[in-house]
């Protein structure tokens, strides 16, 4: 690993949308120690929800599944840092992710999705990339720098 | 509306509600977020479905203490055009 790595997390929980609230904590005490604001603290956890709700709801169809979450810290230029999270499932992927990512873009009507999803995560994180195939998964990769460290 | 409006709590809510709509025939609904400290776009789908419901009947949709995170999503969405934050 490189050596600006400030903290890592490791998650692997089941597909349940109970977990989606335990991602979020998990997420955000990542982060704490930082000298954010709330807005941002909020939009990382916000980012997060989405991304594992959309695994839970898209990936696995509701039926279950692991899904991994890692998030690291790093290390920037001056004081500043990187918080970077994936949400990987190894369910049924998305056929067209271009179009999946579109605002309203949505597949459950029947639940009522706002289709606004994706745009959520775009909108709270620096950087958000979508690698999915078919029947093979999708990984949600999203990036936020944030604000100097606490100096010591 | 709980202290976390996320897609474990929508079920719940959209019941609740739909069942308010059905049985006791409520005309406008009214979403308090007093005390809501989180929501995703979870909470978009939740107040889409039920407009949806009742505005064809003439009924409207309000969303009253949300805070300042939650207004702001809820306006920058384009929810305004739906419903009206109080």
């Amino acid at each position: 690993m490189e050596g600006n790595i400030i903290n890592e997390i490791k998650l692997e929980f089941e597909a349940v949308s109970e977990n989606e609230g335990l991602a979020r904590i998990v997420a955000a005490a990542l982060i704490a120690g930082l000298d954010i604001t709330v807005d941002e603290l909020e939009d990382v956890k916000t980012a997060v929800s989405e991304a594992v709700t959309n695994a839970i709801i898209h990936g696995y169809r509701e039926r279950g599944g692991k899904v991994i979450m890692n998030a690291v810290l790093k290390h920037e230029h001056s004081n500043n840092c990187i918080f970077i999270v994936e949400i990987c499932d190894t369910g049924v992927g998305i056929e067209d992710v271009e179009q999946a990512m579109q605002p309203m873009f949505t597949t459950g009507m029947e639940n009522e999705r706002s289709g606004m999803g994706f745009s959520f995560m775009e909108a709270f994180m620096d950087k958000v990339t979508v690698t999915s195939s078919p029947n093979m998964g999708t990984v949600v990769h999203m990036e936020k720098r944030l604000r100097a460290l606490h100096e010591e | 509306m709980p202290t976390e409006v996320d897609h474990h709590k929508a079920a719940g809510i959209r019941e609740c509600a739909d069942r308010m709509i059905l049985d006791d025939k409520v005309k406008n609904i009214v979403f308090d977020f007093e005390g809501t400290t989180f929501m995703d776009s979870s909470g978009l789908g939740i107040i889409i479905g039920r407009y949806r419901k009742i505005s064809c009947f003439g009924g409207k949709v309000y969303a009253v203490n949300a805070n300042e995170r939650i207004t702001r999503l809820l306006k920058t969405s384009g929810m305004t055009s739906i419903i009206e934050v109080l």
